[in-house]
């Protein structure tokens, strides 16, 4: 009788802390400063470099699901946002469809490709995964940059602006609106992904693959799934990007990019939702501030790297909580 | 009744025969020791069980149906629950996180459902999240629900792996070397929650190598050396058996004349 009141009372205790937990504290915090940010940005040069950031966010919170959560690394990120990109830029360009079905068909399209990519190699351990990836982001982007009767070849090719119900959705202040709620929805269905039995599972086989599979988690399938999902996230943001920008080209393919997803979640903090937005507000924005030191850019920006990776070795966010938790607990 | 059968198992690793010809069957609701010798198969076979290794030779059977060659998620679906004789905890858990992993296969949770956090997906937390903490005090490690599992002290790692078997409901719990490194009082407790269980109708084929504890708390043994079974029977029909007293036990008395020679 004791042991059950005490089950009806405990699912609302924590609810009076519920402003103090992680997830809604740190998703009202997101919201707030993407609502706030406009009161400190001067010019439209702000906003470019924001929606660049909140894109960018966008894959590497897919990324983080896939690198940190469960433990696989893909090295074709890159091909993916572009496939998403040009895939919505020709349909909607070269065959005249409206966005409002460009968009969804050719994140959708690039979801199966992932799902093709990621079923053979996600059988086996190890990180096959990353040499497929790695393989199938080198072949779109050479095929984006040879095709170029189609894809418009290294030149790029113009993307027409996205049109709903006769209203054409321009401007750096809607894109940001757009792209900011982008963010904030896709980082709710993150953590909402993370607290639930098949998150769990992911974070299960990450500690132990062995005792996973015995609690009938069946790895393959869970990796594929959080592979697929990461996968439709960066080719959403790519094609919000070619929508916006009206223009793509095959460097949004190239390898360097791919690294520099994987870079930006390692920075930020694996197997954290919100490192992934840190991780890429912040290495999206340093090469901006770094550029008034012309030469000697990528320099500051390599030991900024480091001096992270010494110094937090956990990446920025997991690394800071971990020392804030330290410091209150003396 | 028979829950689990096993039909004329081998394995092979190479040129090493880890395990030639077993059979053995688990009834319902009993206790079944696997016992002998480092370098027996004991372990080979509870990952044969649990579809860790697949056989070389022969059959695993649960409540009639053909597990053979399935993957272990599969054989876990089956209702085959185990513990690790090293330690596979969830290091990157909480002990709480790591029992209600253990509920996998009980949440019907559609990947939609948790990625939109239904009313009805929040319901069922919270519910995964009572039956946790329910195994946890049936393990009796209440206080350390929400501890990182990293910072539990081993004894209690032990008890969070056998919370986290039996949140799927398995109909067979499989205990590899339970007792393995703990003192006295915890092996104590070790053995009085195997009983517990017991009574409570759980299958169990315990793999041990504290005598005693498999003494009290077995129905039946199962004597494995060097791959092949070497005797079967109730604890005391086993413990007088003179071929296991040879090969394991030891206890001998001509061993110690000779000694004292």
């Amino acid at each position: 009788m004791a042991h059950a009141a005490l089950s009806v009372s405990e699912p609302t205790a924590p609810g009076s802390r519920r402003w103090m937990q992680p997830r809604t504290g740190g998703l009202a915090l997101l919201a707030g400063v993407i609502v706030l940010l406009p009161l400190v940005m001067r010019n439209n040069y702000f906003y470019e470099i924001a929606i660049l950031v909140a894109l960018n966010a966008i894959v590497c919170v897919g990324l983080n699901l896939l690198i940190g959560y469960a433990g696989q690394i893909s090295l074709g990120h890159a091909g993916f946002f572009a496939l998403g990109g040009y895939g919505s830029a020709l349909l909607a360009g070269t065959a005249g469809w409206p966005v409002w079905a460009s968009l969804p068909f050719a994140v959708a399209a690039v979801g199966v490709l992932a799902l093709l990519v990621g079923r053979p190699t996600l059988r086996l351990r190890g990180h096959y995964l990353a040499m497929a990836t790695l393989g199938l982001g080198v072949i779109v982007s050479i095929v984006l940059s040879t095709e170029d009767k189609l894809t418009g070849g290294p030149d790029g090719l113009s993307v027409p602006p996205i049109v709903l119900f006769g209203w054409t959705v321009q401007g750096e202040h809607t894109w940001y609106a757009i792209v900011g709620a982008a963010l904030v929805g896709t980082v709710w269905l993150a953590l909402n992904l993370i607290e639930s039995p098949a998150g769990r599972a992911l974070r299960a086989l990450h500690g132990s693959e062995v005792a996973a599979q015995t609690l009938g988690i069946d790895a393959a399938r869970h990796k594929l799934r959080v592979f697929v999902i990461s996968a439709v996230l960066a080719a959403l943001a790519g094609a919000l990007m070619a929508h916006y920008a009206g223009f793509i080209t095959p460097a949004k393919a190239s390898f360097m990019h791919s690294v520099e997803l994987v870079i930006m979640v390692v920075f930020g903090g694996m197997a954290s939702v919100f490192g992934a937005v840190v991780g890429a507000a912040v290495l999206t924005t340093l090469p901006q501030v770094l550029t008034v030191l012309k030469d000697y850019e990528m320099m500051v920006f390599g030991a900024v790297l480091i001096a992270t990776m010494v110094f937090l070795p956990q990446g920025i966010v997991p690394s800071l909580q971990r020392l804030f938790a330290l410091s209150r607990r003396r | 009744m028979t829950v689990l059968v096993i039909e004329n198992l081998g394995k092979s690793f190479g040129g090493v025969r880890a395990m030639q010809g077993v059979s053995f069957q688990v009834r319902r609701g009993a206790v079944h020791s696997i016992i002998g010798p480092n370098g027996a198969g004991k372990t080979t076979l509870l990952n044969m069980l649990t579809g860790l290794y697949v056989p070389d030779t022969g059959r695993v059977l649960l409540d009639g149906r053909d597990l053979t060659g399935l993957g272990p998620h599969q054989f876990a679906a089956a209702g085959v629950g185990r513990t690790f004789q090293n330690l596979q905890v969830f290091f990157n858990m909480s002990a709480l996180e790591n029992v209600m992993t253990g509920r996998h296969l009980r949440e019907a949770a559609s990947l939609l459902a948790c990625l939109l956090r239904t009313p009805s997906r929040v319901r069922a937390e919270a519910a995964c999240r009572d039956h946790a903490r329910e195994l946890l005090h049936r393990v009796g490690l209440d206080e350390w629900a929400d501890a990182a599992a990293d910072a539990m002290p081993y004894g209690a790692l032990k008890r969070l792996e056998i919370a986290r078997a039996l949140a799927a409901e398995p109909s067979v719990l499989l205990l590899d070397e339970p007792a393995a490194g703990l003192n006295a009082t915890e092996a104590h407790e070790i053995d009085a929650l195997i009983k517990r269980l017991a009574g409570e109708g759980v299958t169990v084929v315990l793999v041990e190598h504290n005598m005693r504890l498999v003494m009290e708390v077995s129905d039946h043994l199962l004597v494995l050396d060097h791959g092949r079974k070497l005797a079967e029977g109730t604890p005391d029909e086993v413990s007088r058996n003179p071929a296991v007293i040879e090969a394991y036990l030891g206890v001998a008395e001509p061993a110690l004349e000779a000694s004292d020679a």
